[in-house]
C-alpha cells in the first residue's frame, strides 16, 4: 500500500527534471527528449489519479497524449532533420534566426 | 513487497532522468530516456493499468524513441559543445526548478492527506472496459486523433523530403 501521494511527488520530480533539461541543455535533440520526459511524468500523474478514483477516463487520456507526442515527434524530428541540413549545426545558440 | 517494487522503480527513474540531464551525448540521453519509460511502464502495471503499460513500451520505448536513435545516427550527432549561453538561463533557472519543485509537492501535500492510498489489485478497470470507453464515449476524439496523425505523417515526409 503506498500512498497517492508518493506517485504524484515522483510525477512532479520527473517534470522539474524535464523542465531543468529543456532550461540547461543545448542540443535540439536533447531538447526533444526533454519534453518526452515531461509528457512521461503527466502521464503517471493521470494513471495514479485514475486508479485513485475508479475512473477509466486518466488511462484514455494517457493513450491520447502518447498518440499526440508520436505525432509531434515525427514533425520534430522532420523538422530537426530540415534545420541541421541547412545549418550544420545542432546547437540551440546558433539557431536564433528563420532567414538563412 | 509493493512498497520495495514501488521505491526500486521510482529510483530507477529518477536516476534515468538525472543521467539524460548529465549525459553530453544525445545517444546515451536517448538511452537513458528509454530507461525511464521502462521504469514507468512497470509502475502502470503496479497501478493495474496493463494496457497503457503495453502501450508505453510498444509505443513509446518501441516506436518513438526508435525514432530518435534513428535520427541521431543519421544526422551523426556529436558532443554538445558549451557555448556562451544566455546567463540569465544559468542563473535563474535552477532556482526556478526547484522552486517549481517545491511548489509542485506542496500543492500535493495540501489537496491529498496521507492515507489516501492506492491499494493494489482490486481495480475494476481492464483493456475491454477501455475500449468500450474509447469506442462509446471517445469516439469523435479518437477519429480526431486519428487525422492528426495522418497529417503528421505526411507533413513529416514533406519536412525531411531533400529538394531537388
Amino acid at each position: 500500500m503506498v500512498p497517492l501521494s508518493y506517485y504524484l511527488v515522483l510525477s512532479a520530480i520527473l517534470f522539474s527534471l524535464g523542465v531543468a533539461g529543456f532550461i540547461f541543455k543545448r542540443n535540439l535533440v536533447t531538447l526533444f527528449m526533454s519534453v518526452e520526459l515531461m509528457l512521461n511524468a503527466v502521464n503517471l500523474s493521470f494513471v495514479a489519479l485514475s486508479y485513485y478514483f475508479r475512473q477509466l477516463d486518466g488511462q484514455i487520456f494517457v493513450f491520447f497524449v502518447m498518440v499526440v507526442a508520436a505525432a509531434e515527434a515525427a514533425v520534430g524530428l522532420a523538422i530537426i532533420i530540415s534545420v541541421f541540413r541547412n545549418r550544420q549545426t545542432l546547437n540551440v545558440d546558433e539557431i536564433s534566426l528563420l532567414k538563412l | 513487497m509493493y512498497e520495495i517494487l514501488f521505491f526500486v522503480f521510482a529510483a530507477a527513474a529518477v536516476g534515468f532522468a538525472i543521467n539524460l540531464l548529465v549525459q553530453r551525448h544525445p545517444i546515451y540521453g536517448a538511452i537513458s530516456l528509454i530507461g525511464v519509460m521502462a521504469s514507468l511502464a512497470s509502475l502502470y502495471l503496479m497501478l493495474g493499468a496493463e494496457f497503457i503499460a503495453a502501450v508505453q513500451v510498444i509505443v513509446y520505448a518501441g516506436a518513438i524513441m526508435v525514432l530518435f536513435v534513428f535520427v541521431i545516427m543519421l544526422l551523426n550527432a556529436g558532443v554538445e559543445e558549451r557555448t556562451n549561453r544566455s546567463r540569465m538561463a544559468k542563473q535563474l533557472g535552477a532556482p526556478l526548478v526547484v522552486l517549481l519543485l517545491g511548489l509542485l509537492t506542496s500543492l500535493v501535500y495540501r489537496n491529498f492527506p496521507p492515507d489516501a492510498a492506492v491499494r493494489f489489485g482490486d481495480f475494476p478497470g481492464q483493456t475491454a472496459d477501455i475500449g468500450r470507453r474509447l469506442y462509446i464515449y471517445y469516439m469523435l476524439p479518437f477519429e480526431v486523433v486519428s487525422i492528426l496523425i495522418l497529417v503528421a505523417i505526411v507533413g513529416a515526409v514533406v519536412l525531411a523530403k531533400k529538394e531537388t
